[in-house]
């Protein structure tokens, strides 16, 4: 049975408005313990994997040393962040983040819409579950694995496009080394990896979309294309505008990941982003607290483009994100 | 949709169908041409370029590849990590889930609150290798599953799977003695199966792609999941620096042993996307709903 026994001791409180006494809310507390119960593994995960890193973000007003700890380090106000805006390398990967991250908003993000409006001119359920399966694979595979499986097809010593561009009589492109060709490999890795995974939002609120809509505008002669640019375009305008903002958020958030694994002492110099960078200086090179500073500039950045961009949609009248 | 039988509406659909196709080609081709170069000969991968189909079949790569520990280890790893990672962080996620999930519970909001805004601003990398350091946790397997154990996106996910559940089954449950846990467990997770399936699976393939927590926290290279291997094998011997591989005076491997390796990293997933293929859809519109 349900325990309804009040908490031993009864202490004072301000009221919240909503119960009509404090030992109310308290009977409440107390009804629902097991669902706090049930709190506590998740609240103690976000508590120390999340919030204590950010407390650890402290560490970028010091100079931090790993054996004094945070208390015993020494204050240095904002040292690493001027050093920041001086240092020629950091706005060189500043530099290279922007530029990858403009690629994946001009090139990769107008691509899975385009597709969803072409899955979803698709006549016929089979070819359209059948292309939809093909193209949502590879966003399972790890980062690791789609380079690797770039990698084995452009290296110089029998990838299958080097060995094609020899056969029609092109001269090999070492691709892994040369910094020209790192911006390219990146974009189609993405596109690649994501892009049929980034049409199931657009395919889902298409699908909502009422047909009479459509039986309408062909009575009216529309043709498909038509159908498409006044209709479907229109009807998903409010998820292309949120997930545009989600990706304008994540402005200086390119994964560490992908971009490390192509990184290489050749093409560092267009490579380096800020993400790979705080793993050198940070953690290859122990410069704790400079990194730090790095990373507590990216994650404002972030979260100032997040709300901003979601201001802006909400004052044009789109939903926003939160 | 009525069948457009115009001219113009018939070329739409013939351009739209052979573009889709050359899109799922082109998704499609290079995985398959990893998977037949593995089992061919060297010889026959240089002599034909692209295999599809191998003319000579062969499993010299793989017999290769098994033939010392090191692959073993890392796919036992690789294995062990995701198995029990997926088992725990679900377990956790869902209690998260239900507790979150019920209207009733005072300061629920805040605790929402505190789950998306890391989803909005995060302490970084150094900060959160600080702790995991702190907590001990370099070098063992747990560092591999506890710092990522919870993805709040999952989490919000589940959430809204729950709330959608009648709150009347939940109360007759209650009238007949059971207590939340008993709920949880038998009521509301049977209901969930699909949910449940779903994130189970995603969190299964991040558990079997974990890379970067490998790099970041494994320094016994003993230690290290598939993936890491799969990086030392591949990305390093292909670039130029091979001084960066395994120590400098081996060869780079052979293109049939890399695409080898390649089709077992890949292989798990591989079996689970038929099962993950019939959720994940569902799971991910759940997903784009408000927290």
């Amino acid at each position: 049975m349900q325990e309804v026994t009040a908490p031993p001791r009864v202490v004072p409180e301000p009221m919240p408005k909503k119960y009509k006494s404090s030992s109310e809310l308290k009977k409440r507390l107390w009804r629902n313990k097991l669902l706090y119960v049930m709190l506590i593994p998740g609240v103690l995960y976000f508590i120390i994997f999340k919030y204590l890193p950010m407390y650890g973000l402290i560490i970028s007003f010091q100079d931090y040393k790993p054996y004094q700890g945070i208390t015993g380090s020494e204050w240095v106000g904002m040292k690493h962040f001027s050093r920041l805006f001086t240092e020629p390398d950091f706005l060189n990967i500043l530099a290279n983040t922007l530029i990858l991250f403009g690629m994946n908003i001009l090139i990769y993000f107008p691509i899975p819409i385009i597709l969803a409006l072409m899955l979803n001119e698709l006549r016929g359920t089979f070819f359209k579950r059948f292309f939809q399966t093909l193209v949502y694979l590879p966003h399972f595979m790890s980062w690791v694995i789609v380079v690797s499986i770039s990698f084995v097809m452009v290296t110089m010593d029998g990838g299958i496009i080097n060995e094609l561009l020899a056969y029609f009589g092109f001269a090999k492109i070492n691709f892994l080394l040369s910094p020209g060709w790192f911006r390219p490999m990146y974009i189609l890795q993405v596109i690649w990896r994501e892009a049929g995974w980034g049409t199931i939002i657009y395919l889902a609120s298409i699908a909502a979309i009422d047909p009479g809509l459509y039986e309408a505008s062909r009575m009216d002669g529309a043709g498909r294309l038509r159908q498409v640019w006044h209709i479907t375009l229109p009807a998903i305008r409010g998820v292309i505008i949120t997930l545009f903002i989600l990706k304008i958020g994540s402005v200086l958030d390119l994964g560490f990941e992908h971009v490390y694994l192509l990184l290489n002492s050749m093409n560092r110099e267009v490579a380096e982003i800020i993400d790979t960078y705080v793993y050198t200086a940070g953690l290859r090179q122990g410069q704790f607290s400079y990194s730090t500073a790095i990373g507590f500039f990216k994650s404002i950045v972030g979260l100032i483009m997040v709300m901003t961009v979601n201001k802006v949609s909400k004052k044009i009248g789109e939903e926003g994100v939160y | 949709m009525v069948e457009d039988r115009t001219f113009s509406g018939r070329l739409f659909s013939a351009v739209n169908f052979i573009l889709l196709a050359l899109i799922a080609l082109v998704t499609v081709l290079p995985f398959i041409h990893v998977v037949a170069g593995s089992f061919t000969t060297s010889a026959e991968l240089a002599a034909n370029k692209f295999v599809l189909i191998p003319k000579v079949w062969s499993l010299e790569a793989y017999k290769f590849i098994f033939s010392t520990n090191t692959i073993f280890r890392a796919l036992g790893v690789s294995i062990g990590v995701t198995l029990v990672g997926t088992l725990f962080s679900m377990f956790i996620t869902a209690l998260m889930a239900y507790g979150l999930s019920r209207k009733d519970l005072d300061g629920r909001r805040v605790f929402n609150f505190l789950v998306v805004f890391t989803m909005l601003f995060h302490g970084g990398m150094i900060p959160t290798f600080l702790v995991v350091k702190e907590l001990g946790l370099i070098d063992s397997y747990a560092a591999l599953i506890l710092p990522s154990a919870i993805s709040a996106f999952n989490m919000i996910i589940l959430k809204n799977f729950f709330q959608n559940i009648p709150e009347g089954l939940e109360e007759s449950a209650k009238i007949d003695g059971c207590n939340d846990f008993g709920i949880l467990f038998k009521i509301v997770l049977p209901l969930s199966l699909p949910a449940i399936a779903t994130i189970s699976l995603f969190y299964a393939v991040t558990y079997w792609n974990t890379y970067m927590s490998a790099i970041l926290y494994l320094d016994n290279s003993a230690k290290w999941p598939i993936q890491v291997l799969l990086r030392q094998i591949v990305v390093l011997a292909s670039g130029m620096d091979h001084s960066a591989t395994l120590d400098g005076t081996v060869p780079p491997p052979d293109q049939t042993i890399k695409m080898a390796v390649i089709v077992v990293a890949t292989l798990p997933i591989l079996m689970v996307y038929p099962f993950l293929q019939k959720h994940f859809a569902k799971g991910a519109m759940l997903g784009s709903m408000k927290g």
